[in-house]
């Protein structure tokens, strides 16, 4: 192997080549679903296009939507080896987040309701 | 595992024979760190989930002050999100263009990056100023506490990235595009992007579902 090769450029010796996995286009057509999914959200908060009760369900499906926008298109989360980690990481966030947000609001909406009438 | 290994197509690397799975040697350093810093991420988010808890559970806990309808500007929210997911895009363009060894490309992607970060930014200490002028500042109700808190948190990691930004700018500068380099500016383009994940939970739940 030529050193002259090897010490071409800014490029470190021994380190490994990759590939890029994502391409201009990738981040493109994310940027594309991100800002429609976000103009959706905007215009069914301002508007009585969702039945008025079912509002709050459709932003949080809205928000759910954009983070796998996100997640998939920005942070390359895909099915390959190198995201098999990620992914149960993030399974497990997902879990923690889920208990203390639904957790919190569920057990303080209970205290709420059994709560005594306070005098004054 | 030699006989998973016949039904697939010769070119393609078995799943059991890639590395980090155990046959194929050991992640690369790239991916490893990667992962290290996914996983700050996912705890950084799970604090964010407590403040998003605190918030659920405060929102209506105004105390006779001033109410989201009566506070929040959706106008400037909707700029604020553009501005963000704007820089989001920016950020991964200037990442994939340190990847593929364009060093000027990168500086525009990131100072573009800087600049929309900083606008966002902007608005948000405008609006704070403004809300505390008019009384409805974080210790007017427990309301107002909880939202401070929770938008003023994500702020601050918005102000700590543009910090990181400028020094990953300086070290693209003075060590070039180094693997080492490289590795950073991937970490800080993971925390930008997430910090955008953040903030479509806060302008969801925070503003439009608070403001009609």
């Amino acid at each position: 192997m030529d050193s002259s090769d090897r010490w071409f450029g800014d490029r470190t010796p021994g380190v490994e080549e990759h590939e890029p996995t994502a391409s201009y286009l990738t981040y493109t057509v994310g940027l594309g679903l991100a800002i429609a999914g976000t103009i959706v959200s905007f215009v069914v908060a301002q508007t009585n296009l969702l039945w008025a009760p079912g509002i709050a369900v459709g932003l949080i499906v809205l928000a759910f939507a954009q983070i796998g926008v996100h997640l998939v298109f920005f942070l390359h989360l895909g099915s390959g080896p190198d995201s098999t980690n990620n992914i149960l990481a993030l399974a497990f966030g997902v879990l923690i987040v889920f208990l203390i947000i639904i957790g919190s609001v569920w057990i303080i909406a209970n205290l709420n309701t059994n709560m005594m009438d306070m005098p004054g | 595992m030699a006989i998973a290994a016949i039904d697939r197509a010769p070119t393609q690397t078995p799943i059991e024979l890639a590395p980090g799975r155990g046959g194929g040697g050991p992640a690369s350093k790239r991916i490893v760190v990667a992962y290290g810093f996914w996983i700050f991420i996912l705890g950084d988010i799970v604090m964010f989930a407590a403040l998003f808890a605190a918030y659920a559970v405060l929102r209506g806990n105004t105390a006779g002050g001033p109410t989201g309808t009566e506070l929040f500007n959706l106008r400037n929210v909707f700029i604020e999100t553009m501005c963000l997911l704007v820089s989001s895009y920016t950020c991964g363009l200037g990442a994939l263009s340190a990847e593929l060894r364009r060093p000027a490309r990168f500086l525009i992607f990131a100072a573009l990056t800087f600049v929309l970060g900083s606008a966002f930014l902007f608005i948000e200490a405008t609006e704070f100023a403004r809300m505390v002028a008019i009384g409805a500042g974080p210790s007017r109700s427990a309301f107002l506490s909880a939202f401070f808190t929770l938008v003023g948190m994500h702020g601050l990691h918005v102000t700590s990235g543009l910090i990181a930004l400028v020094y990953l700018v300086a070290q693209v500068i003075a060590k070039g595009l180094q693997a080492a380099v490289l590795r950073r500016l991937l970490c800080w383009s993971l925390f930008w992007h997430a910090l955008d994940i953040v903030w479509v939970g806060v302008f969801t739940l925070v503003y439009l579902m608070g403001a009609p």
